[in-house]
């Protein structure tokens, strides 16, 4: 019972620093119809660069200064990137994303180095908040929790309370419309890819000190990002939100599963040797594959209903 | 769609002229090449160099089937790699048998059971993603990757874990009675399967299917409309994609007698797409030239510098922002030209346009390479050396020459290519004139 | 087509040239390949262990190296990758370069033994010896035992019986946590082995089998172990693997002590900061400290040495000083760089090492035994690890005979 209330609580952060970065993401990908592959390498440079405020400044000043470079990167990417390749067609930007991905990678470790940075959780916030059944809830959950709380409701106030939220919310499921009604796309592709670089910079100052800053971090989060994406389904946020809880919690609840397929049918009489392939996988116990299990899920959504979860149009 | 309508033309054209004197020049040179790099003293090859050929033979089948599905079907795939690791282990286990007897095959049909495993495993994954197209089918065959990549260092009976599965290629049976003991023979024997590869999946365009796996390309409602099932053309192309590509890693097993969860990794699926973009996925040729260029990079540029994922990733935004079309396409845009006999009136524009772009390559390199030994190479403890002398990556010079070639460099480059737009539109235009 | 060819021929000749230039090369040295990830995600090791090597050679170097000609060191990108190492392999070959290092995956070694082990069947006059500094997993000495590979660091075997030896007799609840591939499967069969034979006391009450660095939130794990009541985690995670795992360990108030295998490595005193602090113990061939707790000069001198140079990290591997010199006394005596001579002098050569320990490299197998110990993540110390304020300190040891186990390997030997 008490681990299934910890893992509750620690699925639900992992979840939310998830929903952090595939939210610009989906933003990103349900407007312009590009899945952004630099997005996670945004992260890690709002990790790297919070760490060098931090030094420098603070980590008050980095939890601002940090986004807003990574926000300005982005709008950079945009204008002077994408844009050029847009007329290409979607798999020219998609690879375009895909070499900005390898530039960030290596120009990270010439920079910063290739060794993890002691980028440590700010010790006000290094105690424990509360203990459940003797385990400590580290205080930094929880402020992780409220900014990405707070960043939510900010994310639903800008789009139903203000212009450019409507104009954005329009082109998320009608964006040819959106062009045709005069606005101007161009502009609200920056200010939303920006956005979205701005929230994935914010994901990785509180994620960086949280887990490790080193230079594979965005190649170790980058394809799960993309499946809570797809899993949520295009052009809303409100399944990309719970997308990124579910796959939060199968990380964490996976783990505590000991039993294989194998021992599920030994209840019935029947024992698979684990001699051969089929066999092997059959015993593989849940713990080990858990980190697969978003493919798996993502490939059976597909397959069933490639819209995803809650998205108003194919993928 | 634009890029679109050029592709269909250039595959058209190249249907038109078999440039056979081409091809044959080319497996020609494939053929002599290991002989260049002969070294006379010691009486040996470059084994080095034999690797690396062997290595682009094997990249040419796996770019150029993974064009199969991005140029021809525009399908993007990101778990190419599957099909060309699954054929490797694959035919790793069969050269087990075949060492121990129990699967009397000689050694120059090993691809081909290579391949067709392979085209198994495409079949059995075509089923699934062939439903899908666009984002949904690139996302499933990232999924396959991630989990087929996983599970090869998971399972141990099939893909031998971490350490992989390694056998001897000396299997005693040949249709010619060649041992294989040295490298040059493989390479005859992937020269031979490349060659095989190559003309099947040219053949292969100039089939129904290749011609139906454009049109769905194009307009896959229309060629719904009339009458073709699109979702079969994916399952076609995506299996017979993952055969051709089984070869290449058929190959991979017999050269290296070793086949690791590398061979189905993210990282080589990645390739794919590198290989096939730089080349240029509009023609059947085009991945031909990524292939080549990506293995020399990956494996004689990564001898002299550490950073040359930065220059590949350079090198692919470049193409990406500035050349659609790749290096095939480059080349392709001159073909009107050259056919109007104008194409020595770039000579004199392109001279113009290399200076600047030279010095623009060498502060960029410049600037990689300092930086990199600033921060990487110092805790390496390795010094900068360019012609033999040592360069003091913390002293001001170095960087301002790299400045100054990059900046000025940039700007004259700037300069210069608007000037070459200017010529190249009037060529263009004399040209379209002369048609009139 | 005239063209067409003059432009082929004239690149051939340029690629021909590059390649060239380094055979042209004047053979006053004794080279040495160090073929090693450079780039991709293990590029740190990579870099570390160029750093460590090389000053472990020029150590040698400095004493006159050896036939009156200096060590160097050519390195080679493997990008942790078997393919990409055996055409690493080729170059070394083709340059005529009579010895080889790598070091780091068991998977790349096992591929690089097969590779070593045919190019010498195939070609007895361009021989290459192969010198495995930190490739661990034990089978490479034992199963896939091969006469032209060295194995200059203690195997998986060694290290296990190390750790569970030095086990605390208050300790009898563990935890087993490794990562899912060759090596930490091969930590986790030992650990039980050696449990039921020196511990039979101590009970196993989990044990996990992570997939290697996938897992981004170690904290459910945490909370598995919790539960499980358990006094000590045994570990051979490394890289993000282990300091997630420390991390979240600490964070969440989990008061066990971690029985680590790569805690020493470069990078992970870093990240486990002050949170590992007393808490963590590590099996290690040495350590910065050690010099001083044995009061050798020698050893002192070696450490700070190394410490000089601002490197940012520790300097455990002793036996790479140890490999080294065998290298250079069984050239020596042999007179020549003779791939084969100098193989059949390594065999059961003896050396003292840093510490003043004997180091012997058994004939038998071709694995170095030498003495391994336990260390605690402690302060005050004299060396701190990468300036965390903390430092190891040594808890316990098992000497070079406590470590000398029977093998299986069965050596097929080419004289």
């Amino acid at each position: 019972m008490e681990i299934v209330l910890i893992s509750l609580l620690n699925g639900f952060v992992y979840g939310m620093l998830l929903f952090m970065l595939a939210s610009g993401l989906t933003l990103i990908f349900s407007m312009m119809g590009v899945l952004n592959f630099a997005h996670a390498s945004i992260y890690m440079l709002g990790a790297y660069a919070a760490f060098d405020v931090t030094r420098l400044i603070g980590f008050w000043a980095a939890l601002i200064v940090a986004p807003v470079l990574c926000g300005a990167i982005g709008a950079a990417i945009e204008i002077y990137g994408l844009r050029r390749v847009h007329h290409n067609g979607h798999i020219a930007e998609l690879l375009f994303t895909f070499g900005l991905f390898f530039i960030f990678e290596r120009g990270v470790q010439m920079i910063w180095g290739m060794l993890p940075v002691p980028y440590r959780v700010p010790p006000l916030l290094d105690f424990a908040l509360f203990r459940v059944y003797g385990s400590n809830f580290p205080a930094y959950r929880g402020f992780m929790l409220l900014i990405s709380g707070g960043m939510l409701l900010s994310i639903w106030l800008l789009l139903t309370r203000t212009r450019i939220g409507l104009i954005i919310q329009a082109a998320l499921t009608h964006p040819n419309m959106v062009s045709s009604l005069g606005h101007n796309v161009p502009r609200v592709f920056t200010t939303v890819f920006a956005g979205g670089c701005f929230l994935a910079g914010l994901a990785g100052v509180i994620g960086g000190n949280y887990q490790i800053t080193e230079p594979t971090m965005a190649s170790a989060l980058g394809p799960i990002v993309f499946v809570v994406v797809v899993f949520g389904g295009l052009g809303s946020l409100m399944g990309c939100f719970i997308a990124s809880i579910i796959m939060g919690m199968i990380q964490t609840f996976s783990v505590i599963i000991d039993g294989s397929i194998a021992d599920l049918v030994k209840g019935f009489g029947v024992s698979i040797p684990s001699d051969n392939l089929l066999g092997e996988i059959l015993n593989v116990p849940g713990s080990r594959v858990g980190p697969l299990l978003p493919y798996a899920l993502m490939i059976l959504m597909l397959l069933v209903r490639p819209r995803g979860l809650m998205g108003n149009r194919d993928t | 769609m634009s890029a679109a309508t050029t592709q269909t033309t250039a595959v058209g054209r190249f249907k038109g002229h078999g440039k056979t004197w081409l091809w044959v020049g080319l497996v020609v040179v494939a053929l002599a090449l290991p002989w260049v790099f002969f070294n006379y003293q010691t009486g040996r090859h470059s084994g080095f160099v034999l690797t690396m050929l062997s290595q682009a033979g094997m990249m040419i089948l796996f770019a150029l089937s993974y064009n199969m599905l991005m140029g021809q079907a525009g399908l993007l795939s990101f778990g190419h790699a599957v099909f060309f690791g699954l054929g490797g282990f694959s035919t790793i286990h069969f050269l087990r048998a075949a060492g121990n007897g129990t699967l009397p095959v000689p050694m120059e049909l090993m691809p081909l059971l290579g391949g067709l495993s392979s085209l198994g495993f495409g079949m059995v994954f075509g089923a699934m993603v062939s439903k899908q197209r666009a984002t949904a089918f690139a996302m499933i065959t990232m999924g396959i990757g991630e989990l087929v990549g996983a599970s090869a260092i998971m399972f141990h009976s099939f893909f031998g874990g971490e350490g992989g599965v390694n056998a001897d290629r000396m299997i005693e049976r040949s249709l010619f009675g060649v041992n294989y003991a040295s490298p040059v023979q493989v390479y005859y024997l992937i020269v031979a399967w490349t060659v095989i590869g190559v003309v099947g999946m040219l053949f292969l365009t100039r089939t129904p299917l290749g011609a139906m796996a454009n049109a769905c390309r194009d307009n896959f409602e229309r060629a719904q409309f009339m009458g073709y099932d699109p979702r079969r053309v994916r399952f076609f192309q995506f299996a017979l994609a993952g055969g051709f590509a089984g070869i290449g890693g058929a190959l991979h097993a017999i050269t290296y007698e070793i086949v690791t969860f590398d061979a189905v990794g993210a990282g080589l699926s990645a390739n794919a797409v590198l290989m096939a973009y730089i080349g240029g996925s509009g023609t059947f040729y085009g991945p031909i030239l990524g292939a080549v260029l990506i293995t020399l990079m990956q494996s004689g540029v990564s001898l002299m510098s550490n950073s040359w994922l930065i220059y590949v990733g350079v090198m692919f935004i470049g193409i990406v922002a500035f050349a659609p079309g790749g290096l095939a396409g480059m080349i392709e845009i001159h073909g009107p030209i050259a056919r109007a006999g104008r194409l020595t009136r770039l000579i004199v524009p392109y001279i113009r346009l290399f200076f600047p772009a030279f010095a623009v390559l060498i502060g960029f390199i410049g600037l990689v390479e300092l930086m990199s030994f600033l921060t990487i190479g110092a805790a390496q403890g390795k010094t900068l050396e360019l012609f033999g002398n040592k360069i003091d990556v913390k002293a001001a010079l170095p960087w301002l020459v790299s400045l100054g070639c990059l900046v000025p460099g940039g700007l004259w480059l700037w300069f210069e290519s608007r000037a070459f737009g200017r010529v190249w539109d009037r060529l263009t235009e004399d040209l379209k004139e002369r048609d009139r | 087509m005239l063209k067409h060819l003059r432009r082929l021929i004239g690149a051939a000749i340029v690629l021909g040239s590059m390649l060239a230039i380094p055979v042209a090369q004047a053979q006053e040295t004794i080279k040495i390949a160090l073929i090693a990830p450079f780039s991709g995600p293990v590029a740190p090791q990579g870099d570390a262990f160029l750093k460590m090597l090389k000053y472990a050679m020029d150590n040698v170097n400095a004493r006159g190296g050896a036939l009156g000609k200096k060590f160097e060191l050519v390195t080679f990108d493997d990008k942790i990758t078997p393919s990409e190492a055996l055409i690493a392999l080729k170059s070394v070959t083709d340059r005529n370069i009579p010895f080889m290092i790598q070091c780091i995956g068991s998977n790349v070694a096992a591929a690089m033994i097969e590779g070593v082990a045919k190019h010498n069947a195939r070609n007895p006059d361009n021989r290459v010896l192969y010198l495995n500094c930190a490739a661990l997993a034990t089978e490479l000495t034992e199963e896939k035992c091969d006469f032209w590979h060295f194995r200059f660091s203690g195997n998986v075997t060694m290290r296990v019986a190390t750790l569970v030896r030095g086990l605390p007799p208050e300790v009898n609840s563990i935890y087993l946590m490794n990562q899912d591939y060759l090596y930490g499967q091969g930590v986790a069969a030992d650990t039980k082995k050696f449990l039921a034979q020196y511990r039979p006391d101590i009970k196993i009450v989990g044990e996990e089998m992570v997939p290697l660095q996938r897992i981004r939130d170690f904290s459910a794990y945490i909370t598995k172990i919790k539960a499980s009541g358990a006094q000590a985690l045994i570990t051979s995670n490394w890289g993000s693997d282990f300091n997630l795992l420390i991390k979240s360990g600490v964070e969440s108030g989990l008061s066990l002590k971690y029985y680590t295998f790569a805690a020493h490595v470069n990078g992970a005193p870093t990240a486990m900061g002050d949170g590992g602090g007393d808490r963590v113990v590590a099996v290690l061939e040495g350590h910065d400290n050690m010099g001083i707790e044995l009061k050798s000069a020698k050893y002192n001198a070696w450490i700070d040495g190394f410490r000089a140079t601002d490197p940012g990290f520790d300097y455990p591997w002793i036996n790479f000083q140890s490999m080294f010199d065998m290298l250079a006394t069984a050239i020596t005596k042999v007179g020549s760089t003779d791939v084969l001579k100098v193989a059949l002098a390594l065999e059961g050569m003896e050396v003292t090492d840093l510490s003043g320990k004997p180091s012997i490299m058994r004939k038998d197998d071709h694995q170095l035994l030498h003495p391994f110990y336990t260390a605690l993540f402690t302060k005050p110390v004299k060396n701190e690890s990468e300036k965390t304020g903390w430092g190891w300190k040594t808890v316990n040891g098992l000497s070079t005979a406590d470590l000398t186990f029977p093998t299986v390997c069965k050596m097929k030997r080419p004289i």
